[in-house]
């Protein structure tokens, strides 16, 4: 069994953005870029099913610019077999990715396509699901299980009263949550062996897909900040300020 | 302007998150349907008909429907849904989790967790885990939204006299089956939608330790939250994250004991009107967005909050 694996350049989790002067966007420039979280543990979970020796080759594939090479180079290092890059310095809208993924399922045609749930610079949480549509697939969001076995995906999802089990017929789209899988580190060796991997690009023109426009983003502010409180001394103050001065209990 | 409102529910009870969604449809203008499809589920379509301002409930009653399979779901979503200008669900899970497979199916984006309508095509949304507000104008013809439903006032749940008209839509993909469903059982508010919520961190140390805080919850008619960290550690169950990939909430008072404040976590409860911080390190970072800090140590400072209260 194939697995296609989508993996996005996102600003490092731990990175305290700030929007632009001019309210254009984000400040990217010199900011510490990395896989969406999310991604790591799709690739992470791809390479698990390989040593279970129920997947038998890892394609993992991004959409962006030249610099995304880094994040595909990262998962092969994790156990990824082969890359592709749809490379694109425009910033590709969620329909247009899910398009693209479309185009490189229908030439693969992997068994099992595993996508993080959202990336965490446009928490859309759309891109999986809408390549699952337009492919035809059944899809497992927010997966904290995945039991691949007889053509069928079982998965566990993280839903808000609590978790859910679908089982779908395969090929099926799955996206990960937080508590599928503790993401491992590419090791120094596998680093190198990481660079000898093939890594193919493409045009999203090589897949006929535009880029069509959705939706343009007029600006983009800073949140209204919350002014900090004042520290108080004791639980007693703490509970006669809420009583008589926040009034909130 | 003619927008559909897709009805959360869970064919019994009509979930108040759909008012919520319903108030963002409001802020649009124009008619308002709302779409209840589900197994059994009269009893919500009879609820839905009684939101003010609701024109028409759309139901769909049929076994495809009894779980809410995202792959049935946007089938019908979408046939329905592609005679309307805007079709809006709320940014739960569930909706989240067909929506956009809808926008696929009509050629169309999805604008995700609308938190301000501008106008009938122009939406605010919070990226970034809340660090930045994207203002966006929608191209399309038809507009698919999931809305935040702690940024919009809910409308009043009576008042309403709607028509309700039965679809015989049975669209079933045939590519996936509803195995089972472990949903925690609580007698305290709901999360998104309670006055206060109590929640606890890694500086909780275990599972049996949230037991102080179930007391206070008591007390106080209060949900109780976590950090991811918490959850992680398998304190808590799942459903009680708070934060920019869990659950996001806005209430009245906000307690975070033993939590340190990242911003995955804050995106979470920034927007609570009251927040309180407990935490025995006072250079924590939730100490910058909490009204009110006391820097003490849980084990101490919980039990007399209790005993105070
Ligand atoms: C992609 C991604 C998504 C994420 N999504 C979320 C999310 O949705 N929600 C979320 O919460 N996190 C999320 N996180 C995790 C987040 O970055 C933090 O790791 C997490 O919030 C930390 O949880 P915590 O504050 O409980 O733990 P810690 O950061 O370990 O803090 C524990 C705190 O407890 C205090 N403490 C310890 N003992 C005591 C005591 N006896 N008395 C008083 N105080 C004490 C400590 O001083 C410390 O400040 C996400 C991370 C990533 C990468
Ligand atoms: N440009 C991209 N390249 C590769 N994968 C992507 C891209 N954008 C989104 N994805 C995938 O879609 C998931 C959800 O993203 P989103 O819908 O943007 O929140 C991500 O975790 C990735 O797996």
């Amino acid at each position: 069994m194939k697995a296609l694996v989508a993996v996005k350049r996102v600003v490092d989790y731990e990175v305290k953005v700030r929007v632009k002067p001019d309210n254009s966007g984000i400040e990217l420039n010199n900011v510490k870029m990395s896989m969406n979280p999310f991604c790591e543990i799709a690739v992470e979970e791809a390479v698990r099913l390989k040593e279970k020796n129920i997947i038998s080759e890892i394609i993992v594939v991004s959409m962006g610019d030249k610099e995304s090479q880094k994040q595909l180079q990262t998962a092969l290092a994790l156990g990824a077999d082969r890359a592709i890059l749809v490379e694109s310095s425009d910033d590709l809208q969620p329909l247009t990715v899910a398009k693209l993924l479309k185009a490189i399922y229908d030439k693969e045609q992997p068994d099992l396509v595993i996508m993080g749930k959202q990336s965490i610079d446009g928490d859309n949480n759309q891109t999986g699901q809408m390549f699952a549509a337009l492919a035809g697939l059944p899809q497992g969001t927010f997966a904290s299980k995945v039991d691949v076995a007889d053509g069928k995906v079982d998965v566990t999802r993280e839903i808000d009263g609590g978790l859910q089990t679908v089982s779908l017929n395969l090929p099926a789209l799955v996206t990960t949550d937080l508590r599928l899988n503790e993401p491992r580190y590419a090791s120094l060796p596998n680093i190198m062996k990481a660079k000898r991997k093939p890594m193919e690009t493409l045009a999203p023109a090589d897949l006929g897909v535009s880029g069509k426009e959705h939706f343009k983003t007029l600006k983009v502010e800073s949140p209204p900040v919350r002014e900090a409180g004042i520290k108080v001394e004791s639980v007693e103050e703490l509970v006669d300020k809420l009583k008589n001065e926040a009034k909130v209990i | 302007m003619s927008i559909l409102v897709i009805a959360e529910h869970d064919n019994q009870n009509l979930k108040p998150v759909t008012l919520n969604t319903v108030a963002a449809a409001a802020a649009i203008g124009g008619d308002i349907d709302v779409l209840v499809a589900g197994k059994g589920c009269q009893a919500v379509a009879d609820a839905a008909k009684q939101i003010a301002g609701v024109k028409k409930v759309l139901l769909a009653d049929n076994d495809a429907y009894e779980h809410q399979l995202a792959e049935n779901i946007s089938l019908i979503v979408a046939e329905v849904g592609k005679n309307y200008s805007h079709i809006l669900a709320p940014a739960t899970t569930n909706g989240k989790n067909f929506l956009p497979r809808v926008a696929a199916f009509l050629d169309v984006a999805q604008i995700s967790d609308v938190i301000k309508v501008e106008s009938e095509s122009v939406f605010a949304r919070p990226v970034y885990a809340g660090n930045a507000i994207a203002t966006v104008e929608s191209l399309d013809a038809i507009k698919v939204l999931t809305v935040r439903g702690t940024a919009f006032d809910p409308v009043a749940a009576e008042g309403g006299s709607a028509e309700i008209e039965a679809l015989s839509s049975d669209q079933d993909a045939g590519i996936s089956r509803f195995v089972g469903e472990e949903i925690a059982k609580s007698e305290r508010p709901e999360l998104t939608a309670a006055r206060v919520i109590i929640s606890g961190g890694r500086g909780m140390q275990n599972g049996e330790n949230f037991a102080m805080l179930e007391k206070v919850a008591d007390k106080l008619g209060a949900a109780m939250g976590a950090s991811r960290a918490a959850v992680d550690a398998g304190f808590v169950p799942n459903d009680m994250q708070v934060g920019q990939t869990g659950k996001i909430v806005a209430p009245e008072l906000y307690i975070a004991v033993g939590i340190s404040g990242a911003i995955q976590h804050l995106a979470g409860m920034k927007d609570s009107k009251v927040i309180v911080a407990i935490n025995k390190d006072e250079e924590a970072p939730i100490f910058q967005v909490a009204d009110y800090g006391l820097v003490a140590d849980l084990f101490d400072a919980i039990p007399k909050l209790e005993e105070l209260l």
